[in-house]
């Protein structure tokens, strides 16, 4: 397998406080790849640094080519979308505005119905509530419009921001189902941050551990998932 | 009745030239949370060019759409070069760059074209149309004019893909820029169609007040009262607004508190919309759930 993504040295900084000392990580086209670390480890600077939304010093080399220096409108036409922390929807819009949205940079109207089609299968609750003002969706149904709008891109990367955050266990269950879903038949790569270390694991081929902006640990996500230091201190059993 | 009909409609008419204003303010606003003082004199400026190409030989109709063209790209230039140096900075550091801009305009103009008041002329004959008693041509002509570039602002913002990122980038600039929107040049898009926009106000109100560099400023202040009343980040209120105090300026004007005291009304109704009802009319209050 090739790599898609490749971080080097990644440093990142807020104003004057570093946050990011030098982050290596590497995608394989794709696979699904998971940071997990504790609050404040990191792990959302590291997508926003690859996203290019936050100041970085390092290298960030996406499909063979060098990012770092690029603006996040240029990263995304490049093909990374990302679901933000707090899933970024656009609250006044409808869902369809939202979803059209995600599919802005894309030239091939016939691919955008195809794929605003299937994204309706996966997410049937989005094909309802269509025209409804997205600040009106609950929870894991934004969520489910974040990660929708994110597809319409038609990503080769996927980088997913705490999908589980705030939501009903029955309702992280079925993101999760569908996620795996997406990365098996469409053959989308992830880079998934997450604090439900058990779930982000099971989907998982690799893992990395995130520790005041370090890694610490770089392994299989099995590997990772029985280690028994690890089980006490991020799946607390 | 008659009187009350005529200045109703007068009303009508003016309150559509405070209505472009609104818009105008809403437009840059609502993109970027910029109160743009500036934007009566930019479109004074505009109606200026204008009025050079009229009376360099233009006809009329070429002057307009040349004077549209040339704010449009002066808006968008304005923003690039004036206004994104500023983006970041507190907000009172942009106010006083708004507050430059309407200085420099109105002295760029004074300076360019001297201050004698100038007649501008109308697009629209004099005669009233149809023969009616009650609205001259010009006004029926503003209103009209009014209400044709509120459908084109509106189609555009709700039907073209354009339109579209606009409203996003506004709204969350960070999940804009995520789906691959150049959300600075949306803003940039937003103040060339605001200075457009204004310079049609400024076209129109120019054959009514006379063209001068000071003639914005009683139009500016009802076009944020307008603006204000119909909430800020509302296109539709905005216009809405603009003409209800048009509406309410003309009347107030000829039977309570005489055409002397009719601008301190302007002022007043922004005094009470913010006290009382801070969103506006239309003002959108997010629904949201967590």
């Amino acid at each position: 397998m090739a790599g898609l993504l490749e971080v080097a040295g990644l440093e990142a900084f807020y104003g004057q406080t570093q946050a990011l000392f030098g982050i290596d990580l590497e995608l394989e086209v794709g696979s699904v790849t998971t940071i997990l670390g504790a609050n404040g480890a990191g792990k959302t600077t590291t997508l926003r640094a690859i996203s290019g939304l936050v100041r970085t010093r390092g290298r960030i080399r996406f499909d063979g080519r060098r990012t770092e220096r690029l603006s996040p409108e240029t990263i995304a036409r490049l093909g990374i979308a990302h679901v933000p922390d707090g899933r970024g929807t656009f609250l006044r819009l409808s869902v369809a505005e939202n979803l059209r949205l995600g599919a802005y940079q894309r030239r091939d109207p016939a691919g955008i119905r195809a794929d605003l089609e299937r994204l309706e299968s996966y997410f049937p609750v989005l094909a309802e509530r269509r025209r409804q003002q997205a600040g009106t969706l609950s929870g894991g149904e934004q969520q489910m419009l974040a990660i929708a709008r994110a597809l319409m891109l038609r990503p080769r990367l996927l980088l997913l921001d705490e999908p589980s955050f705030g939501l009903a266990p029955l309702v992280i269950r079925e993101i999760f189902r569908i996620l795996g879903q997406i990365n098996r038949e469409d053959r989308v790569s992830m880079l998934l941050v997450e604090q439900n270390a058990e779930l982000a694991l099971a989907l998982a081929d690799r893992a990395y551990l995130l520790e005041t902006g370090r890694i610490v640990r770089a392994e299989p996500a099995a590997e990772l998932g029985a280690d028994a230091a690890i089980r006490r201190a991020y799946l607390g059993y | 009745m008659d009187l009350f009909l005529q200045q109703f409609l007068s009303g009508v008419a003016i309150g559509g030239v405070y209505a472009l204003v609104a818009l105008a303010v809403v437009m840059i606003y609502q993109a970027s949370d910029h109160f743009n003082f500036a934007q009566g004199e930019m479109a004074m400026f505009s109606t200026y060019v204008a009025w050079w190409l009229i009376a360099a030989g233009w006809p009329y109709w070429a002057a307009f759409f040349a004077t549209l063209a040339i704010s449009f790209v002066g808006g968008v230039a304005l923003e690039r070069i004036v206004i994104r140096p500023v983006e970041q900075a507190p907000v009172l550091n942009q106010v006083v760059v708004f507050i430059g801009l309407l200085v420099i305009f109105n002295a760029l103009a004074g300076w360019l074209f001297d201050y004698t008041i100038k007649p501008f002329p109308s697009p629209f004959p004099e005669q009233p149309l149809f023969g009616n008693r009650y609205i001259g041509s010009h006004e029926l002509g503003v209103i009209a004019l009014t209400l044709v570039l509120l459908v084109l602002v509106f189609a555009f913002l709700r039907l073209t893909p354009t339109g579209l990122a606009m409203r996003a980038a506004a709204e969350n600039p960070t999940s804009a820029r995520l789906v691959g929107i150049r959300v600075g040049w949306m803003l940039a898009l937003g103040w060339g169609l605001a200075a457009a926009i204004g310079a049609v106000a400024g076209m129109m109100i120019a054959p009514i007040v006379f063209l001068e560099p000071n003639m914005m400023i009683g139009t500016l202040l009802y076009g944020f009262a307008g603006a204000l009343l119909g909430g800020l980040d509302s296109p539709a209120g905005a216009v809405l607004g603009g003409i209800l105090v048009g509406i309410a300026e003309n009347l107030l004007g000829t039977y309570v508190v005489g055409p002397e005291l009719k601008l301190t009304l302007a002022l007043v109704l922004i005094v009470l919309v913010l006290l009382l009802r801070p969103n506006g009319l239309f003002g959108r209050r997010i629904v949201r759930h967590v």
